[in-house]
């Protein structure tokens, strides 16, 4: 196998304001499936495509934002040589036992000097729900909603990104396919980081508040349910932020919008194949409005500045 | 029922109903003044404070709005509804943006002459 030790970004636990609009959100909105409940409150979904149990987790909170991604990695053994590494570059590393999410086994975690905690696992129940596999069909059933097939990546505003860049790439043997370059220096202002063949599966933007959350991204198949999306956006009154575009970085086809605690959503489709031996695509700080949004060819205040 | 809502910095005045949060009445309406993030009182960039009138407000991100920010008034635009006319004053992070986005409204450009 080529591909070893990080597979993906397979968890995220989302804070959110009100369960019930957050459940409607995530279910009839963005059509992911709910796997479970738990006596804690915590809500857990997964996309059509996915096999795993669950890969979205809503905890309802007095603030809205990230709590932390989990990325799923090959194997027990991998978990257990990685830690060691971690430690030695300098980060704290904590452990969470088994079953602390339904069907989850042990996870470890330590937080980024960006302020976002990740964590690692690889242990996780395949779903009773999951995608055929034996003469599979295409899907079980239509999906609802937008059919957001899977959660995709995610993108974190903090401060220190190129450390984040130095421990992805030289611990998590992540490489980077993109980066847009600071005006002044050899900073970046930001990063797309992957584990995989997709354009991203983390991306950071330089910011100086810690552990702030962009967006959540779920993937769709093509540009046509990329306007589906849009269409029951506005039958629906959800909050839209922009699009339907295109970016130039990654060259992904996207719609960018709100869940009803003002965390963002993307559902996205396309890009590029991503390879560890391709150069990096580079943005200069003049040119950062195209490569963010292809068509508009501008930046906006509300793209730059709303977080949570 | 319509209430007046006027926004202080940069005197827009816009009517908005009870059904209709603050910020929902002035975006809807092409009005400017208070600037629109995500509309789910998650980023705080709605941030304004009521200087007059009555007003029911949802739950707010804390990490935002803070229980001394509430005791001043000071709330986020899309999720309060009015229940009388209001004044607001915006104090967002974005406050400084506002002052450039009124000046672009051409009739703003008279009371900001006015002032200067
Ligand atoms: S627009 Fe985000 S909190 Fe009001």
């Amino acid at each position: 196998m080529a591909f070893k030790g990080v597979l993906r970004p397979g968890l995220i636990q989302i804070r959110v304001l009100n369960m019930d609009e957050a459940i409607n959100h995530y279910q009839n909105i963005l059509g992911l499936n709910i796997v479970s409940t738990e006596a804690d409150g915590r809500v857990y979904l997964k996309g059509w495509d996915e096999f795993d149990h669950h890969s979205v987790v809503l905890r309802q909170a007095e603030s809205a934002g990230l709590d932390y991604v989990a990325f799923k990695v090959d194997s027990d053994d991998y978990l257990r040589e990685i830690e060691p590494k971690i430690v030695a570059w300098g980060l704290e590393v904590d452990h969470v036992p088994a079953g602390e999410q339904p069907g989850v086994g042990p996870r470890i975690g330590f937080t980024l000097p960006t302020g976002h905690r990740i964590e690692l696992y690889h242990q996780i129940d395949m779903a009773d729900d999951h995608p055929g596999i034996t003469n599979p069909d295409i899907y079980p059933r239509r999906p609802e909603g937008m059919g957001a097939s899977r959660f995709d990546h995610l993108l974190c505003y903090g401060p220190n990104i190129g450390k984040a860049r130095e421990f992805f790439c030289e611990v998590l043997d992540f490489y980077q396919p993109e980066k847009v370059d600071l005006p002044e220096g050899d900073g970046s202002l930001a990063i797309w980081l992957t584990a995989s063949n997709k354009a991203h599966d983390i991306a950071f933007v330089e910011h100086e508040e810690p552990g702030k959350l962009h967006h959540v991204a779920f993937l769709l198949q093509d540009w046509n349910e990329v306007g589906a999306a849009a269409d029951i956006i506005s039958i629906n009154d959800v909050s839209l932020d922009i699009g339907p575009t295109r970016h130039g970085i990654t060259r992904g086809q996207t719609i960018y919008f709100f869940d009803p605690s003002g965390n963002r959503n993307e559902v996205y489709a396309g890009g590029y194949t991503a390879y560890p031996d391709h150069p990096v695509r580079s943005w200069d700080f003049d040119h950062v409005g195209k490569g963010i949004f292809y068509y508009e060819r501008a930046l906006n205040d509300r793209f730059l500045t709303v977080l949570t | 029922m319509r209430h007046r809502v006027t926004i202080e910095n940069c005197n827009e005045t816009y009517p908005c109903s009870e059904q209709q949060t603050l910020l929902q009445g002035m975006e809807q309406l092409g009005k400017r003044g208070i600037p629109v993030g995500c509309r789910g009182g998650g980023c705080g960039v709605c941030r304004v404070q009521v200087t007059s009138g009555n007003f029911l407000k949802a739950k707010m991100s804390r990490s935002v709005i803070s229980e001394a920010d509430e005791s001043k008034r000071i709330v986020l635009a899309c999720r309060c509804t009015p229940t009388s006319d209001l004044s607001i004053s915006v104090v967002g992070k974005m406050e400084k943006a506002l002052r450039a986005e009124c000046q672009v409204e051409p009739e703003d450009e008279v009371s900001v002459a006015a002032v200067v």
